[in-house]
């Protein structure tokens, strides 16, 4: 950034100098020529101001959210101290909050939706990258991914709930565990289906970048397709592609719709990966019309303080993970 | 050279001004809900503004666009939940709050002045099941409901529930229990119920808007109880009456305090609010006296400011919002059949009544 503005003011100072020896008769041009190259500087520092202002204004956005989230629960800190954190029993009737039961939820039915999601996302970024890069079937499958990242998540919920749901309870009557249908393992389903895009879409556009000179060099030396995605593609692009699950992964934390239709909605810790449960946003977003206590009210923000404090530990643990990639 | 130093220090003065603008305001967020009394209502007389309970928002929608149409007034009304509604009036940004509940005693404690209840209309909750091949209607007791949410009944051809049910072939299949996942007036009215008739409910659950379930899935929404109790063979849930009626649930006959089964519709919820009720209408109308009334009901009211001058308010609005809740409450009540909502009991009304008169505009009744 300043050695570009550097670089158009040496220019333009290089054009006034140029334009003195041209026109030495009239010195209004070069009055002229002065006020034009005040002004650029001028257009030039305004430009820069505002974009340090946007910067500002993000940072300062992040840092009041916190703070807000922070200054609203200190009443349920107050109350209920860190057993919150541990606590097994949610209980607006008795002002008892504990977070736990939310907590396991919201990590569970993220990690699983994770792990059933990165396979695909992964193919479909190898298909993508390097396999059809171009042609109509490609790029239809390119729209159609980037399609599921549009739909709106109450339409992934309502999904669920009508379709997915009687799936799972059919399947769950075969193995013999209770037929709920909802529960950790539905939203997981649905949960892994909306973050394909996020990985495959990045995944795609890092195999793509990967030199072609590399690949040709290993294809060179008698390497088959597989070999040359095992030993050069995946090794080249694993940071881009961890980058690209970690952003899955983020997007997972946080859903609410679509998890709370179909996760049964209950505050007993699950047994099982088929038992109902809940997540940190699910609750929020159930509970907070008719929190009526104080103390409920701020219980219910300090998960929302706990979920941004997760999704920000989950975030710098992935960036040490890329930053290591990425040095070896 | 010289103007990029300048800029920079402009720019961290703008940022640091920025930086301790956002700091004030959000330590200052926590507190003020009483002082933004500048947001009061709109400055514009002819239109009210309402928030408050979704239980009661289709039968308002009929009500005020059927008042606006006689009376030119317009209302505007929020349908953000109960809760909700409390604290909008509370922090007096609405000309009336609308609630399934009466105000606790932690919500009495946050008002600055007196608030009045005026009941509005009466709903009931429906036990809804689905046994696909029992075509008999469920007779159920209150033991049975306390004990199957409970959990403690866990399978239908429980001998409890055969006992009343004489002659009905009941399925050996488990019992799945669908509860609200959202704070709802809908759970307040059912645990309140349960809390009174079932000592154990009392001492392990409690009543309210939310309360810690010991078993069973929860549904967002009516829609989301009805969409596990219609989808899962051997479910029961509790539902809106309205909710059911209109979507052809088959609901149980409960028993009452008089040991009447009782099926719930418009009318024995209404007979349900035909009892004696106290000054200030806060009744709960759960496991009811009236012998024919149906025991899972409870009235909505509408909260107002007892003195309606408050916030630089004029004469003219208290006033217009008087006679809008004083034609609810009487000429009304005739479009809330047709919207299954049950119409106020004549007790009912003539209680309503009284509470109106007793509002002031600056010490003086705005209704004769």
């Amino acid at each position: 950034m300043d050695s570009t503005t550097m670089e158009k003011d040496k220019l333009t100072l290089s054009e006034v100098s140029l334009g003195v020896i041209d026109s030495v008769k009239t010195s209004v041009n070069v009055k002229q020529k002065v006020k034009r190259l005040y002004r650029q500087i001028r257009t030039e520092n305004i430009f820069k101001k505002m974009l340090v202002i946007m910067g500002l204004i993000m940072i300062i956005l992040v840092i009041g959210i916190l703070l807000t989230l922070i200054v609203e629960s200190i009443p349920s800190i107050k109350a209920l101290g860190a057993k919150y954190l541990w606590g097994k029993t949610w209980d607006p009737v008795q002002d008892v909050y504990g977070a736990y039961p939310f907590l396991l939820g919201t990590l569970l039915t993220s990690f699983l939706a994770l792990i059933i999601s990165v396979p695909f996302s992964i193919a479909v970024a190898i298909f993508l990258g390097e396999y059809y890069p171009k042609g109509w079937l490609p790029d239809f499958l390119k729209n159609t991914v980037e399609l599921i990242a549009a739909v709106p998540s109450v339409i992934y919920g309502f999904w669920g709930l009508a379709v997915l749901v009687p799936i799972v309870r059919s399947f769950e009557t075969k193995i013999g565990v209770d037929p709920f249908g909802v529960g950790i393992f539905s939203s997981s389903l649905i949960l892994a289906v909306m973050i394909i895009p996020y990985a495959a879409s990045l995944g795609r556009s890092v195999i793509q970048m990967v030199p072609s000179s590399l690949k040709e060099a290993a294809y060179s030396l008698g390497a088959t397709r597989w070999e040359v995605i095992k030993s050069v593609i995946i090794p080249y692009t694993k940071s881009g592609l961890f980058a690209g699950i970690l952003l899955s992964l983020g997007r997972a934390l946080g859903e609410t719709m679509a998890v709370t239709m179909v996760i049964g909605n209950t505050s007993i810790i699950p047994k099982n990966i088929f038992a109902p449960g809940n997540t940190m946003a699910s609750v929020i977003a159930n509970e907070f019309t008719e929190a009526d206590k104080p103390v409920y009210l701020s219980a219910l923000i300090e998960l929302g303080l706990v979920l941004f404090l997760v999704t920000v530990v989950i975030n710098m643990i992935g960036k040490r993970v890329i930053s290591k990639f990425t040095n070896e | 050279m010289k103007m990029k130093f300048f800029s920079l220090k402009n720019i961290c003065a703008v940022g640091a001004l920025f930086a301790s603008m956002s700091l004030t305001s959000c330590g200052g967020g926590g507190t003020d809900n009483k002082s933004d009394s500048t947001a009061s209502a709109s400055s514009d007389d002819n239109t009210l503004i309402g928030a408050g309970s979704t239980f009661d928002y289709p039968l308002f929608s009929k009500l005020f666009s059927e008042y606006n149409k006689a009376n030119g007034l317009k209302i505007n009304y929020q349908s953000i939940g109960s809760g909700g509604g409390i604290q909008q009036l509370t922090s007096k940004t609405v000309d009336f709050g609308a609630s399934d509940n009466p105000l606790n005693g932690k919500q009495d404690s946050a008002l600055t002045a007196p608030v009045i209840h005026i009941p509005v209309t009466a709903g009931a909750v429906v036990i809804s099941y689905n046994l696909p091949d029992v075509k008999d209607t469920l007779m159920l007791t209150p033991d049975i409901i306390a004990d199957i949410f409970l959990g403690k009944i866990t399978k239908w051809d429980d001998a409890k529930i055969a006992a009343i049910n004489k002659g009905v072939k009941l399925p050996s299949s488990t019992i799945v229990v669908a509860h609200r996942s959202d704070g709802s007036g809908t759970t307040g009215i059912f645990t309140t119920y349960l809390d009174k008739v079932s000592e154990e409910w009392h001492t392990k659950v409690g009543k309210g808007n939310s309360v810690n379930w010991p078993t069973g899935l929860g549904g967002k929404g009516n829609e989301g109880v009805a969409g596990s109790v219609k989808q899962t063979p051997g479910s029961i849930g509790y539902i809106e009456l309205a909710y059911a009626v209109q979507n052809n649930m088959s609901f149980a006959k409960v028993q009452n305090k008089a040991g009447n089964f009782i099926t719930p519709s418009i009318a024995s919820v209404t007979a349900a609010a035909n009892v004696t009720i106290p000054a200030d209408s806060k009744i709960s109308l759960t496991n009811t006296d009236a012998a024919d009334g149906y025991p899972i009901s409870g009235f909505s009211w509408v909260l107002i400011y007892k003195e309606q001058k408050y916030n630089n308010r004029s004469a003219d609005r208290a006033t217009k919002l008087l006679k809008l809740l004083s034609w609810v409450i009487h000429d009304g009540q005739q479009y809330s059949g047709a919207l299954n909502y049950a119409p106020l009991s004549s007790a009912a009304v003539s209680t309503g009544d009284a509470i109106l008169k007793s509002v002031t505009f600056d010490g003086k009744p705005i209704l004769q």
